[in-house]
Parts: structure tokens; C-alpha cells; sequence
């Protein structure tokens, strides 16, 4: 613990380079943040965990999930910026998602309990994280997704929004979605995700549908063990 | 050393002796302004003339880059800024060809052709004597206009690739001392100070360390950066060879907006002609220092001009921006020491290797040296590309060096900075132009961008012209930028067409301070500032669309309607022949009338009337 400074006036110890999101939390303040996932890390694409840093005379808000922690600094978490930054990020959202319940949860929360905008309905409960692309990429390592388009435009999809040659159908982006946005259905031994239909492997013990064949022959190359063993259900092992 | 600086001398005699052997040498502008307006075919047909005349031993034709008067183009200039030419080839081409051999053989100056000034009663030969080019003090856009971007040679015989044989011979750290003294700013817009940020990626830790020209000039109506890259080139590769040898890198890249075709080839031109003479490659001058240059195309994304975006470009992924808290001199591209610096602000490094330090400091302000390139465009009578002293006040540009408004219309307000740049009243005019002191206005200087507007122009519909190609724009990373960028588009898009509320003002100012403060990247942060600017400046005009729904410059079409004034008719056809949907009918001497359903309120009618007998309602 080699650096002290403050969080609302509290005295903290820090490490080099931990962000101020992980101490303020560790501390017991509550910060809100959408995008930052702990294994993941930080994007720094909501905007939602900002609080105000004063350095010497200068003050400015900073994205506590990508500002590591500094000597002597005032780190307020609850100033008016704060808060109008916070506010106007969740009404947006709520704008943008008017269905996710996540946003409508975390903005009642802070106080934001209608949006002045034109509700969006083309958007989904999407609010652009990229927690699922961080996770296909980093966690499964098959980089299926990606975010395509700029500005409103933007969207998270797979090539060219044809089903994707590399996604395996193992649906951990769905898992990984703070707000449910994803759309996955298991029908009748048929998986079915991003616009691509999955043959899901049956238990041979069993007889359940358990998980993707192409998943499991990805997890057979990747790892070494044998498809038949990896055939036979978590239950059944 | 000797040999290398003997080298160069020798290229730049032996050049100057070549040109010496013509006896007049005649400039084409063929910047993309003067290309557009069919310099090409100018070209082409002077030399088919010259060459069927005989004389294409004794008059050689130069195609340059950019002379900066777009207004006028095609530009023809004769020997050393003798005889200006303005607008050639627009009517007939053929006579203006003759006029031009006539020139030539007989030094007879073509009356038709100079140009008249803005109240057309004087002529001007030479371009020295123009209130636009007198005005000015050209440094960075000194050869712009002068040499052949293509020739080498030319831009060794203008005194090029000395500042480089300099370099060589001094210490790295001395020649970020003299880049610090010399008081240079990053002119891409940020203005921060050039040596400064030299010497953190020099002394920053990490290995390999990058140089990056950024020439992703995306404002709309800015061409400072394309005219330098098409014009001089090399100004630029010499400013960055310089800049790497005192960092300490060996690898270069300029970021190049693929629409500017004719700069990447320029460049890439340029790039190996220095490599053919060893100034740039491996072991340059025969010093060990080795640095290589590769232009990457942007692919057409506004937020690449954003370093770190433009570094993630480079990186082969989308152009996003990444949060700046560890800055690009530490990690930049491929987290690797990087330093970036506009083109302009590359160009202006050979000339203070040269004439020193001292010299650059003694141009400009307290705390802004040197000049700055601006696009001035808009209702102003000279468009063009300016490059002035830092402090000349924007009415010295705009009047001065721009004569005026156009039309002899009022000066309503000047656009800077770009689309997130902001609008200036004209009680501010006498204010120096300087870094801080655009910023201390709501405004910035940006890289340079001026859009002069007129009475003609409503600050409402400008913030919603300004807005829309901003949320266009966004990368859509970061939520207040993606989502609150376009949520003030729609209450200003609102306001403009009659359905504002009251609330509205408060609500665009509240909203702009957190996107302001609460964006991740410069675009964004900045990207409230036309609407900020003009709310804080042209109140009024908000309050009067949303309380009276009315637009009093009469430029927003649900609020407007343009009627003639039957006291002032003289019934002179002007408006019924301009009309582009004929909607307005009524006989020779007669007072005319407007179709009020088929009329799509263009404004074409107000605008051509003699006689103040059409309007706005």
C-alpha cells in the first residue's frame, strides 16, 4: 500500500496502479458502473462510475474504473457533477433501453424516474457495454462479435450480420449481458443465437441436450480431451 | 557531414541552373479548389500552345500546390509573383489560352484576367500588391504555390533538407530546447506545447518509439492540412525526420483521410524521392539514424483525428478513442512512446532548425508563436486558405484579408474550430486570435476552420447543421456523446421547426455541461460547444423560435413564409426567372406574386431582389 489519498474525505491506502473504482469499493463506497466487468476490466464506455478528482487547483471528472489511484488526491463520489453526469447517463439509457429492467432498477435508484426523450425502439435492451465482446474475445477466444456501425448506429453483431463462421453457440456473451438483451432459444435438440442455428450434443447417458456440438469440439481441440468424454453431460460425469 | 550539406548544395544548383535556362517559368495552381474549377484543362492547353508555338524550350509550366485564393481559381501565376491571373479558363478557354501565349511572348499583361478586388475598380498584377496575399505571413504555406510538390529538387532549391543536415549536426536534446524556446503549439487544435511533448516521449521508458503526422483533417470546410500535404510535402517529412531523430524513433506513419487521393500521393511521391537521396531509409546522411515513413489511409471516421483513436486506426481495429489518464508520450501506438503532431505543426519545424528559435518566437502572441493556417469559407468575399500571424484579430482576417461579407451584407457571426468549435459574436471581432483566447469565448481555434455567416444565417439552424454532423460522427462508444449528442439534436431540430418548448434552453444547457464534462474524448467534450456558444451569444434567436415561432434570418422553413411587398414590386422578373420551382408569376411592370403552396422557401427570390420587395415573415 504505497498510495494514500481521499475519497470523501476519508484517508485511503492504495496500491500503484489499482483504480480508484476497486478502492472505493473495497472501502465500502458505493459506485454505480455498467461496463466494467472484474474480470474484463474497463472500457470506460458508460460513463456511469465517474466521480471528480481534485489534483492541487485542478478539479475534473475522471472514469473511476480507468483512473488509478494518485498521492494526495480528493476523490469525491457524490458531487453535483457527479450526479449530473450520473443522472443524465441513466435518463439517457432509460431512453435508449426503456425495457431493461437493469437501467430502470439503477436509475429509480439514483433518483431518475422518467425519461424527458423519445423512447427508442429499435435499440433493444442493448446499452452498448461491450461486456459480450470483451467476453467471446477474452474468455471464449473465438471473437464472434465485435461492435459495427458509429454514433446511433452503433450495434453489437457478428460479420457483416450473417451468422458467424467461428461463433461456437456456447452463450456466454448471453450469460455475461448486464441486461439481458441477447436473445438465445433451445428448442427440440436446435440452439439458436446471432442469426446461427446450433445442433445441440445429447447426453449419452441421459439423454439430455446439454451444449452445442460445435461448442464441444472446440473445447475437444482446444484442450486435448477426447468429444466422447466431453459428450457426457455435467450431471451424468 | 560536410558531404551530405555539399550534396544538397550541389541538387540545388544544379536545379536552379536548369530553371535559369527557361526564360519565363508560369505557375498552375492545381490544389484540388483550382483542379475543380478545371486548372487541368488550363494546363494542358497552355502547354499544347506553348508547344505549337515553338517556345516549350524557352517556358516551362509548373503545376504547385495550393495559392490559397480558391475564390478566384484557376490560378496562373508568372515568374516570381509577377503577374497574377485570376479565374482562368472560366469563360472561354480558348481566349484566355491566347491572352496567356500573348503574355508570354509579348509581356503583355491581359487586362481580363487580374484581379479587381473586391469593389472591381482596381486591377492588380502582382499578387504582392493583394490585400489577400499582403496581408499574410506565409511560413508553413511559404513554397505552397511556389514549387512543384512533385520535384524534389524544387524544394531543395527553396532552401529544403538544410534544416535536416542541421539537425544531424546538433543534439537531440539541444533541438528540443530550441522546439521549447521557439514556442511552438500543436496546431491540429490543442495547442499544446510541441517541445514539451517531445521531450516526455523522449524520456519516456519503452522501445520502440513512434512519430505520427496527423492529416485526418475532417472538419467540414477545412482544407489547411490537405493543401500543405498536396502542396509541400516535404515540409513535412523534413519536420518529422527532424522530430524523430531528437525523440529517438525510427518508425514514422502519416494518418492520411482517404479522401484526399492526390495528398497520399503526393506524399507517397515525396516519401521516396527522400528515400532516392538518402534523407530519409536507413542511415540518413550517413549519420547511422535510421527512420522510415508509411502513409496509413484513414477510413473515413471524423473521430481518427482524435489521437487515440487515430493510434487504434492505426492498430488495425475500429477508431475508437481510449481514456487519456496514461498519456500517448508514455503508451501510445501498440502502447508504445508515441508522438503526434498535425502536419502543420510538423511543417513548421525545418523553418525554426533554420533561422533559429529566436525568430519563431518573435511572431505572435505572449503565449501563441508563429502563425496559423485558417480555411476561411462562408459569406465572406475572399474563400481561401490564409495563413496569418497568431493575434491578428478576427477582423483584420475577415475584413482585411477577406474583404468583407459578400453582398455587402452584415456580419452576423465567424464559426471556428471545427463542427465542436463555436460561433463569435461581433462584438468580440477586434479579439486577437490566439489559442486561449478563442477557448476563453466557447469557442476553440482548432485546426483552423473559419465559416463566416451572415444576417442570412440562423444560429439555430447552424447548432442543428453543426449537431447533426456530430451525432453522425460519434464513434458511439461512450454513452453522453453517443445517446446525449443526438438527444440535443432532436430538441434543437425541434426548436427549429416551431415545436419548442420553454424548458428547452435550460434543458440544452444542462445536458451540454454533462455531455461536456462527462464524454470520454475531445469530440465529445467539445461536441456541445455550437449549441453552448450560440445559446450564450444569440439568446434571443432561441427565444424567439420557441416562443413566437419565428426565425428572423429566415432560414427555417416551418416558420417562414417570403411574400412581396406589392409597394415595392417594379415588377422586374428577377425573382420569377431565379425561382428554382417558378412558383412566383406576374407580368413584365406588374407586382408579382408568391404561390405560397408550391414555394419551398429556399429564400432564392429575397435574395436576388434589387429592391427590398420580398419578405420574411
Amino acid at each position: 500500500m504505497d498510495v494514500e489519498f481521499t475519497i470523501n474525505g476519508k484517508r485511503v491506502l492504495a496500491s500503484k496502479g489499482e483504480t480508484i473504482l476497486d478502492v472505493a469499493r473495497r472501502e465500502g463506497f458505493v459506485i454505480p458502473s455498467l461496463c466494467h466487468h472484474e474480470v474484463l476490466g474497463s472500457d470506460g464506455r458508460c460513463r456511469l462510475c465517474v466521480v471528480e478528482v481534485q489534483r492541487g487547483k485542478r478539479k475534473r471528472i475522471v472514469t473511476s474504473c480507468l483512473y488509478t489511484a494518485e498521492n494526495g488526491i480528493e476523490v469525491f463520489t457524490e458531487s453535483p457533477d457527479v450526479q449530473l453526469v450520473r443522472k443524465t447517463v441513466l435518463e439517457l439509457l432509460l431512453a435508449r433501453c426503456p425495457e431493461a429492467e437493469t437501467i430502470q432498477y439503477l436509475a429509480r435508484q439514483y433518483g431518475v424516474h422518467d425519461t424527458r426523450y423519445v423512447k427508442d425502439k429499435d435499440k433493444g435492451k442493448c446499452i452498448l457495454c461491450g461486456i459480450c465482446v470483451r467476453t467471446c474475445e477474452t474468455i471464449v477466444g473465438v471473437t464472434a462479435l465485435s461492435m459495427s456501425g458509429k454514433g446511433p448506429l452503433k450495434k453489437v453483431t457478428t460479420p457483416f450480420d450473417e451468422p458467424s463462421s467461428v461463433c461456437i453457440g456456447c452463450g456466454a456473451c448471453v450469460i455475461a449481458c448486464p441486461t439481458g438483451h441477447i436473445y438465445m432459444e433451445d428448442n427440440n435438440g436446435i440452439r439458436t443465437i446471432w442469426r446461427k442455428k446450433f445442433e445441440l450434443a445429447k447426453c449419452p447417458k441421459c439423454g439430455r441436450y446439454h451444449a452445442p456440438l460445435e461448442q464441444l469440439e472446440y473445447i475437444a481441440k482446444k484442450s486435448g480431451t477426447s468429444l466422447d468424454e466431453l459428450l457426457i453431460c455435467q450431471d451424468c460425469k | 557531414m560536410h558531404t551530405s550539406l555539399s550534396k544538397i548544395e550541389k541538387i540545388a544548383t544544379e536545379y536552379t541552373s536548369r530553371m535559369k535556362g527557361f526564360q519565363k517559368i508560369i505557375r498552375i495552381c492545381t490544389g484540388t479548389g483550382c483542379v475543380s474549377s478545371g486548372a487541368l484543362r488550363v494546363h494542358d492547353g497552355l502547354q499544347k500552345a506553348i508547344d505549337s508555338e515553338g517556345l516549350s524550350e524557352k517556358v516551362l509550366i509548373k503545376k504547385t500546390g495550393c495559392h490559397g485564393l480558391c475564390e478566384r481559381g484557376p490560378i496562373v501565376v508568372f515568374g516570381n509573383e509577377e503577374i497574377l491571373y485570376q479565374a482562368v479558363g472560366k469563360r472561354k478557354i480558348e481566349e484566355d489560352i491566347h491572352l496567356l501565349i500573348s503574355t508570354i511572348k509579348y509581356n503583355k499583361t491581359a487586362e481580363n484576367l487580374l484581379y479587381k478586388g473586391t469593389d472591381k475598380t482596381k486591377r492588380y498584377v502582382s499578387s504582392r500588391e493583394i490585400p489577400f496575399y499582403s496581408g499574410q505571413t506565409r511560413l508553413v504555406l511559404a513554397l505552397n504555390g511556389i514549387i512543384d510538390p512533385e520535384e524534389i529538387e524544387d524544394y531543395i532549391a527553396h532552401g529544403g533538407y538544410r534544416a535536416l543536415a542541421k539537425a544531424l549536426t546538433m543534439e537531440r536534446d539541444e533541438i528540443i530546447n530550441w522546439i521549447e524556446k521557439s514556442g511552438l503549439r500543436g496546431k491540429g487544435g490543442g495547442g499544446f506545447p510541441t517541445g514539451l511533448k517531445w521531450r516526455s516521449c523522449k524520456e519516456s521508458d519503452g522501445f520502440p518509439k513512434f512519430v505520427l503526422a496527423n492529416g485526418d483533417e475532417g472538419d467540414p470546410g477545412a482544407f489547411m492540412d490537405r493543401s500543405l500535404m498536396e502542396g509541400n510535402p516535404h515540409a513535412v517529412i523534413e519536420g518529422m525526420i527532424i522530430g524523430a531523430y531528437a525523440i529517438g524513433a525510427n518508425q514514422g506513419y502519416i494518418y492520411v483521410r482517404d479522401e484526399y487521393p492526390l495528398a497520399v500521393e503526393r506524399l507517397s511521391k515525396a516519401i521516396s524521392h527522400a528515400e532516392e537521396l538518402g534523407f530519409l531509409g536507413k542511415n540518413i546522411l550517413n549519420t547511422g539514424f535510421d527512420f522510415h515513413i508509411g502513409i496509413f489511409r484513414g477510413g473515413g471516421a471524423f473521430v481518427c483525428g482524435e489521437s487515440t483513436a487515430l493510434m487504434t486506426s492505426i492498430e488495425g481495429k475500429a477508431g475508437e478513442p481510449r481514456a487519456k489518464y496514461i498519456h500517448t508520450v508514455e503508451k501510445g501506438l501498440w502502447e508504445k512512446p508515441t508522438n503526434l503532431n498535425n502536419v502543420e505543426t510538423w511543417a513548421s519545424i525545418p523553418e525554426i532548425i533554420n533561422r533559429g528559435w529566436e525568430w519563431f518566437a518573435s511572431i505572435g502572441t505572449e503565449k501563441s508563436k508563429g502563425t496559423k493556417v485558417f480555411s476561411l469559407v462562408g459569406k465572406v468575399n475572399n474563400t481561401g486558405l490564409v495563413e496569418v500571424p497568431m493575434g491578428m484579430t478576427l477582423r483584420e482576417i475577415i475584413f482585411g484579408l477577406g474583404g468583407g461579407i459578400q453582398g455587402g451584407k452584415k456580419f452576423k457571426a465567424v464559426q471556428t474550430g471545427g463542427p465542436s468549435g463555436g460561433c463569435i459574436p461581433e462584438q468580440y471581432l477586434d479579439m486577437p486570435v490566439d489559442f486561449d483566447s478563442l477557448t476563453g469565448l466557447g469557442s476553440m481555434m482548432g485546426s483552423g476552420g473559419m465559416i463566416v455567416m451572415d444576417e442570412r444565417n440562423c444560429m439555430v439552424d447552424v447548432a442543428r447543421y453543426f449537431l447533426k454532423f456530430l451525432v453522425e460522427e460519434s464513434c458511439g462508444k461512450c454513452v453522453p456523446c453517443r445517446e446525449g449528442v443526438r438527444r440535443m439534436y432532436e430538441i434543437v431540430d425541434r426548436i427549429s421547426t416551431g415545436k419548442g418548448r420553454e424548458e428547452d434552453i435550460a434543458h440544452l444547457e444542462e445536458l451540454g455541461k454533462a455531455v461536456q464534462i462527462g464524454s470520454l474524448c475531445g469530440l465529445g467534450q467539445s461536441a456541445p460547444n455550437p449549441v453552448l456558444s450560440t445559446l450564450k451569444y444569440f439568446h434571443d434567436e432561441y427565444v424567439l423560435h420557441i416562443k413566437e415561432k419565428r426565425c428572423p434570418a429566415g432560414v427555417c422553413k416551418e416558420l417562414i413564409k417570403f411574400t412581396i411587398v406589392p409597394e415595392k414590386c417594379t415588377g422586374c422578373m428577377r425573382c420569377a426567372s431565379e425561382c428554382p420551382v417558378k412558383c412566383i408569376t406576374g407580368e413584365k411592370k406588374q407586382v408579382h406574386e408568391i404561390n405560397q403552396s408550391r414555394c419551398i422557401k429556399c429564400g432564392t427570390c429575397y435574395d436576388v431582389c434589387r429592391f427590398d420587395a420580398v419578405k420574411i415573415e
